[in-house]
């Protein structure tokens, strides 16, 4: 409670109203007038200790604790647009911790402890919803490989069950398990995944990263780096030129394009995933629900939309939409999988840019020039990393050395041959 | 029955003779369990307004009750779910759904009753339940969010039900190309229609609606003398006249998407072939999903009447002015008794003309405009209606449908009038998202107050009210224009025709967004009861992009994608933050344009048909051996051959194998891959693809080889066999057939094109069974008989031939998964069947046993010869122990970067083989393998098991894994953990060969 | 759905095509002597291009050739495709607007 009163209110010149059912009670008696803005609209400073590129789920988050955590606050946040208007809002809001290697699993079991905390320490709420992940497996090679992915996760206290088919029929009885070409023998699930409201991360972050001192500033293009002496030292903006001791990007879906300023060429590169949202309808879908023998998963929004995808698109493209043989693609995964949802209709479709990694993870690391750190390469699994992806990335820019969680992500490891590769498809982006 | 009667008293409005529906053919429906009449040509709306029904269903939020506002698919409030049982839609617009007969609707998000709605107690919290509450509070205590909250909004959520039950209709897919595909078959559509037809280019129309004409139907237009519809009538028989003209009615273009590099694009477009029926006749799909491909596209979807922000304008009753005019002049229906409009266009007016012409009088015509066009204001003068101008309506009352309105006069004088009926009309809305899909942005125009297409797609032509122009003769001309150069632009020659005689009228507009003493809830966005208040909230807590607004308030995220909120909004929160509203922007519209039912998407791709399944030509003879198949990729294999009275797989698969080791066994391989590589570089391309050399393997024989990535680790193994000098044949693991062929492709055409080698897959050209057992060459002795000689010493282990067996090319190699005296004999694949039935046959005497995939997978786990378990992607050569076969002689795919610090790691995890210590433990793959004593932690994870089998030779359970510096660890007692299935088993960690290390059996 | 030039086929549909990755990267010679970083770089690193863009694709379902496509990743719209070993055409990028 206290680090909503006191000095903070004073240095930013506005009360930040706490967020509690009192408070909101209190303000509708008012017709709602008192709330102020969810976070300042900055205008950028000609210096800051750190300047982060990116402002999404990870830049913000990043920003959050590196005021939090590492006492770091004399931080801008730069947007190119309106926050969180990259993948942060154009994701299926899936978050969970079912990863097999042990470069990632501990990261993302840590990004899950810190969803089931988020709430209280944004106070805001993102409405974490851990209604479970379940993996359908379809054959016995698959069922295996499950089971090793399950096993690792037990082994790092990560909640895992592997489900029969009658388990999963109970849970799921709408599934098509008569006729289905590819019958489904059980799944791997986690109860503690869910899902969460992607834009409410963004806002939560934001709005608490503010109220320490960050500075967002959206409308902010980057536009170059200012190099002395080989070191980066700030960035040209759109908004004017802005030093800072150093700037980390987390740019995803620009990654390539940004790091071009500043000369880098790095293993991504930029897929479109398409994402869907059907018509609102009663409860039906519990929780997240993936397909093994076809690329679609699910899952129902607590406005009652049923939020589905599938693969990506299979080629290069910044272009922000999607294609329809995906769009097939994906329904027929649906349909063979849940045909009962043969009439619901879909509402709306979108596309992400996704930066594939070329084995399919991240990279959090310093990059080869002196003041310029990198987040980057989240493939399609970012969302559900943004707590810890701002964990470990405001670790790194604080006190330069990777925070334990994230060692595995550097950059050199492809130059090394310490691949992070949960499916073992090689250098091919479009198949992670 | 028919339009005289007691029927005309259960429909109490509607009009006698007028519209087009067809009163003789009248048509029973049920609403809410309560069972109406209508007419053929009848949308279940224009029948429930007929039969006098205003209440139809419940807002998301507030639960406030909700009539119908429109009359076209863009309705947001009067959702219903239609059809029961495995049928059931949910959130079906009333609007556009056909009457037929037996219709079942019912009303959605109320309890117990529509009427009585329990949920409406939500508006008295309206108060708290602001856009983005939710994200303010239910965030203590931390545990009831997920007890409590979340489990109480989560069953607030939703409209209507979807089924529990798989969808029992069929859906189709076709492709169609055209010279030039026309969107809407209004006025503007039809004359491109027209001319586009005459020209004789090949043309698509699609419609929406079940009836070409558009606003045409709904308005009491006289085109060269006829009326709208008639007019239509003409020019549709003219059209379907026409050989090249397709006209596809209830046809939704809903999506705009790539093309190719001369400018077509791909439309997908919805005909609901059979949703104005029952249910569809025999081999009709409910719906068709056309992909049309297009030279040219005129696009004229038309316009959205917006409707304007006031207090109470959701109520039942008020409506919106054209749907108005479409339910009176169309079919028949007058909305209510006592009715007014309040306007801010000419275009409004209309509705007051036609309700009169109907035979109702208005109460009032209220125009938030102070100066309107004086020829308006005769007519309705003329009329005896009254007239405000620089008035508004401040809000609109009733309990379940509106009641009264209190309309604020020029002078400031507040009044009241009792009304059932308010036609609203706040200016029209081009229907720009079709031109938005591929990216590009609409254009803001002053003139209308509306956003028109900017940047449209290559090819596309905008015409009629789509472009802004809002008038009939500008519809009529537009359109020809742009068909005539839409026809001349694809290569044919236009034909001059002459415009049609209209009449002029009036478009002009002056917007008025929002009404801003409105003392009640004034709603922007219906159907999730974005209220105006909402909008400024949003405003004061930072969220005034148009995007942010959207995600805080969900507006336009409705149904209706805020087809009929969206601008009211933008404008609302432009005028809040001091902006003009082409500097706030617009949302991004995206496909689908109306909700179209997944199941359509995906056509006959459910089910079996999901995927194609590949049967081998040895199927119809395992099936009738009662063979168990399984799913191998999209193969179907013969998993075991239960005996009669064998009911336990263990049971069967011991059996299997004890009379492959025993006797003799035949087992159908043909869906291992199988590439043929031939050319003068074969051998040469060869050594480059494998880690070992094939230059050097002689005429005759066959070797195993490994393949590697570029990235250094395994892609696939197999044998390749040399039959003649420049030909070699590649085997390959059945699932990675194809990434290997795509990989050997790559290497030929893109690497190194300067090879003269030719590679095509042959694996469906060929049946291949595998004869493995102590009695494998006596079987082929009898078998091929003179064929070949296939003595030890004329075909030892590892030869390879082809010869010509009883007329056949066949080919055979000595090759052995099964650590077995075995041979793989090939013949095309026509004769497989044959094949087998003649190894069967030959090996009667010998006991010969069929087996299948389990007891070949126990068999070579009993050998130690890896497959996809251990061939996952991440294994390197020296992982599987075969890191010696690496060539250091030449350059190989591979060679390099499998030398990387991380790949020649010593402390990778290598093959090895375990057995329980506890011979009757089993063990199961997937566990991990620890030290004993280690805690567990994923730190201290030392592997993991990659298959596990039941060994009928040995008796126990053995396995192979994958440990930390495994062959330095032959001997040691480890731990295989598995808390997810099984328990811990305590292994002893061996070499991988189980049985017959030394290969004496393949040899012999 | 993209419908795409093959050179030799001409104009088909996407569904007939694979994705091959970027184009004009050349595998190292066997006897170059580079470090498995530079290597690395062969095998990793991609330009991403956001615009005009040279990739491959294979008409898998078609001929079964591989070719050279240039193509606006911002519009996803094809500017020419070209042979297998032929130089880069001169490009202008796409109209923003396909």
């Amino acid at each position: 409670m206290a680090r909503y009163a006191g000095d903070s209110t004073a240095r930013l010149g506005f009360a930040l109203m706490r967020y509690s059912i009192f408070n909101l009670v209190r303000q509708a008696l008012s017709g709602h007038r008192a709330w102020g803005p969810a976070w300042r609209d900055a205008a950028p400073k000609s210096a800051y200790d750190v300047v982060i590129i990116g402002g999404g789920g990870h830049g913000l988050a990043t920003a959050h604790y590196l005021a939090k955590i590492h006492g770091i606050s004399n931080v801008a946040v730069l947007e190119k647009g309106w926050i969180g208007s990259g993948n942060a809002g154009r994701n299926t809001t899936i978050i969970r911790s079912n990863y097999l290697l042990a470069g990632n699993n501990p990261f993302y079991e840590w990004s899950m402890k810190l969803w089931e905390g988020l709430e209280q320490d944004l106070n805001y709420n993102a409405m974490v919803s851990q209604r479970g992940v379940l993996n359908l497996y379809h054959s016995d090679a698959q069922r295996d490989t499950y089971a090793r992915r399950g096993n690792a996760m037990r082994m790092h206290g990560v909640d895992a069950e592997l489900l029969d088919a009658e388990a999963v029929r109970r849970m799921l009885p709408f599934l098509d398990f008569n006729g289905a070409r590819f019958p489904i023998h059980g799944g791997l699930l986690q109860r503690r995944g869910g899902t969460a409201r992607h834009d409410a991360v963004v806002w939560g972050y934001a709005r608490a990263a503010s109220d320490r001192g960050v500075d967002i500033i959206q409308n902010c293009e980057v536009t170059g780096f200012i190099r002395e002496a080989g070191t980066i030292v700030g960035v040209e903006t759109t908004r004017g030129s802005i030093r800072a001791g150093k700037i980390g990007m987390a740019v995803a879906g620009s990654t390539s394009r940004v790091a071009e300023l500043a000369g880098l060429k790095l293993p991504i590169e930029s897929h479109v995933l398409q994402a869907f949202v059907s018509e609102a309808i009663k409860p039906f879908i519990p929780g997240v629900v993936t397909f093994g023998a076809g690329h679609f998963y699910i899952s129902q929004s607590d406005k009652g939309g049923l939020v589905f995808g599938g693969d990506l698109d299979g080629y290069n493209s910044y272009a922000q939409r999607g294609n329809l043989p995906t769009v097939e693609d994906v329904c027929e995964g649906a349909m063979a999988l849940m045909p009962a949802i043969g009439r619901v209709r879909v509402l709306r479709s979108w596309g992400g840019v996704m930066d594939m990694s070329m084995d399919g993870s991240p990279i959090i690391d310093r990059t080869v020039i002196a003041g310029l750190y990198l987040n980057a390469g989240w493939c399609y699994g970012g969302f559900k990393a943004t707590p810890a992806s701002g964990w470990c990335f405001a670790h790194l820019l604080a006190r330069d050395e990777p925070h334990a969680v994230a060692r595995a992500y550097r950059l050199d490891r492809f130059a090394t041959g310490h691949l992070l590769d949960e499916r073992g498809v090689g250098a091919q982006p479009n198949l992670h | 029955m028919n339009a005289s009667g007691p029927q005309e008293s259960a429909q109490p409005n509607r009009l006698a003779g007028a519209g087009l529906i067809d009163r003789i053919r009248p048509l029973s429906f049920q609403f809410d369990g309560k069972r109406y009449t209508g007419f053929d040509g009848d949308t279940l709306a224009s029948a429930l307004l007929a039969a006098g029904v205003r209440l139809v269903g419940r807002s998301f939020k507030y639960h406030r009750p909700r009539g119908i506002l429109t009359a076209g698919s863009e309705e947001p409030n009067a959702l219903v779910e239609l059809r029961s049982g495995s049928r059931r839609e949910a959130n079906t617009r009333a609007t556009v759904v056909e009457l037929f007969e037996g219709l079942e609707a019912r009303s959605q998000n109320r309890w117990p009753s529509l009427a009585l709605d329990v949920g409406a107690v939500n508006s008295l919290f309206a108060p708290i339940f602001v856009a983005g509450f939710y994200y303010k509070t239910f965030m203590w205590p931390a545990v009831l969010w997920e007890k409590l909250y979340e489990p109480v909004i989560r069953r607030a959520a939703g409209l209507g039900r979807a089924s529990t039950e798989a969808d029992p209709d069929t859906y189709e897919k076709a492709y169609a190309f055209c010279d030039v595909l026309i969107i809407g078959a209004g006025p503007a559509g039809l004359a491109a229609a027209l001319s586009t037809a005459r020209s004789g280019a090949r043309v698509i129309l699609c419609d929406e609606d079940f009836l070409l004409g558009g606003r045409l139907n709904g308005e009491r237009y006289e085109i060269d003398g006829v009326s709208g519809p008639a007019w239509t009538r003409q020019v549709e028989a003219e059209l379907r006249a026409s050989p090249e003209t397709r006209i596809l009615r209830r046809t939704t273009v809903f999506g705009v998407y790539d093309g190719g590099m001369s400018g077509t694009h791909t439309f997908a477009a919805l005909q609901r072939v059979s949703d104005h029926l029952a249910i569809p006749p025999a081999h009709q799909p409910r719906q068709r999903l056309w992909r049309i491909i297009a030279q040219r596209t005129v696009l004229a979807a038309g316009a959205l009447e917006r409707p304007i922000v006031f207090g109470g304008n959701d109520r039942p009753g008020v409506m919106m002015a054209s749907a108005v005019r479409t339910y009176v002049n169309r079919f028949g229906v007058i909305p209510g008794r006592h009715a007014a409009l309040f306007t801010t266009s000419d275009d409004g007016w209309k509705t007051a003309f036609d309700l009169a012409a109907a035979g109702v009088r208005l109460a009032a015509i209220i125009d938030a405009r102070s100066v309107v066009a004086p020829v308006l204001t005769e007519e309705a003068k003329r009329l005896d209606t009254r007239v405000f101008c620089g008035a508004q309506v401040v809000d609109a009352h009733g309990s379940r449908a509106l009641e009264r309105i209190t309309v604020r006069e020029d002078a400031g004088r507040l009044s009241q009038l009792q009304i059932d009926t308010l036609a609203v009309s706040g200016g029209w809305n081009p229907n720009v998202a079709l031109c938005t899909h591929l990216g590009g942005r609409p254009r803001w125009s002053d003139a209308i107050a509306a956003f028109v297409p900017g940047d449209v797609p290559r090819g596309m032509a905008v015409v009629g009210a789509a472009a802004g122009s809002f008038s009939l003769k500008d519809a009529l001309r537009e359109g020809a224009a742009a068909g005539a150069a839409a026809a001349e632009a694809t290569g044919f020659k236009s034909v001059k025709h002459r415009e049609p005689r209209v009449t002029d009228e009036l478009t002009a507009v002056v917007p008025l967004w929002c009404v801003s003493e409105s003392k009640t809830k004034a709603f922007v966005d219906f159907q999730h009861d974005v209220t105006r208040e909402d909008v400024a909230l949003a405003a004061r807590e930072g969220f005034s992009s148009v995007e942010l607004l959207k995600r805080y308030t969900t507006l336009g995220m409705a149904t209706d994608q805020g087809k009929t909120s969206s601008l009211n909004g933008h404008a609302i929160m432009a005028a809040l933050t001091e902006r003009a509203i082409p500097e706030l922007g617009t949302t991004t519209s995206r496909p689908p344009y109306t909700p179209v039912a997944l199941a359509a998407f995906a056509g006959v791709h459910r089910g079996k048909h999901f995927k194609p399944t590949r049967l081998t030509s040895g199927h119809a003879w395992a099936e009738g051996r009662g063979a168990t198949f399984m799913e191998s990729g999209e193969w179907l294999r013969a998993q075991w051959f239960a005996a009669p009275g064998e009911t336990d797989w263990l049971t069967i698969i011991t059996r299997e194998v004890r009379a492959v080791r025993s006797g003799v066994g035949v087992c159908d391989v043909s869906t291992l891959g199988k590439i043929d590589i031939q050319g003068e570089d074969a051998a040469a391309f060869l050594d480059r693809v494998y880690i070992n050399l094939f230059s050097t393997l002689p005429i005759g024989k066959v070797r195993y080889g490994l393949m590697l990535r570029e990235d250094g680790l395994v892609l696939d193994d197999g044998t390749s066999a040399r039959l003649a000098p420049q030909q070699y044949l590649m085997s390959t693991t059945t699932a990675n057939a194809a990434k290997v062929m795509r990989h050997l492709e790559h290497a030929r055409q893109v690497l190194w094109p300067e090879l003269d080698v030719q590679i095509v897959s042959v694996t469906e050209q060929w049946a291949q069974y595998a004869i493995a057992g102590p009695n494998a060459r006596r079987l082929l002795e009898r078998l091929l008989g003179d064929a070949i000689d296939v003595s030890n010493a004329a075909f030892p282990y590892l030869a390879c031939a082809e010869f010509s067996w009883r007329g056949v090319t066949a080919r055979l190699f000595r090759i052995s998964f099964s650590g077995e005296l075995a041979y793989e004999l090939a013949v095309p694949a026509r004769y497989g069947d044959a094949a087998i039935r003649a190894i069967m046959s030959a090996g009667e005497d010998f006991g010969i046993t069929p087996y299948g995939i389990e007891a070949l997978g126990a068999m070579r786990i009993e050998k130690g010869h890896v497959t996809g378990n251990e061939l996952n992607g991440t294994t390197t050569a020296a992982d599987l122990g075969l890191g010696r076969m690496m060539s250091k002689k030449k350059d190989f795919i591979g060679r390099v970067l499998a030398r990387r610090a991380g790949l020649a790691d010593a402390n990778r995890a290598a093959l090895v083989g375990i057995k329980p210590t506890d011979k009757s433990a089993r063990l199961y793959a997937g566990a991990h393998f620890l030290t004993l004593g280690a805690e567990v932690s994923l730190q201290n994870d030392q592997g993991y098991v990659t298959s596990v089998a039941f060994s009928p030779m040995l008796g126990h359970w053995i396995g192979l894994g994958l440990l930390v510096r495994g062959q330095e660890r032959l001997g040691e007692r480890i731990r295989a953990h598995s808390p997810i299935r099984g328990g811990d088993v305590d292994v002893e960690v061996v070499a991988s060969v189980f049985f017959d290390p030394e290969g004496a059996r393949l040899q012999s | 759905m993209l419908l795409i030039e093959c050179p030799f086929c001409g104009a088909r549909p996407e569904l007939e095509f694979v994705y091959g990755g970027e184009a004009h990267i050349a595998r190292p010679a066997a006897d170059a002597d580079l470090t498995p970083g530079q290597w690395a770089a062969y095998l990793y690193a991609r330009s991403n291009t956001r615009g005009v863009h040279a990739e491959r694709w294979r008409h898998t379902r078609g001929c079964g050739r591989f070719f050279n496509a240039l193509r606006d990743t911002t519009t996803d719209q094809f500017i020419a495709t070209y042979e297998i070993g032929q130089a880069r055409p001169p490009s202008v990028p796409a109209q923003k607007i396909p």
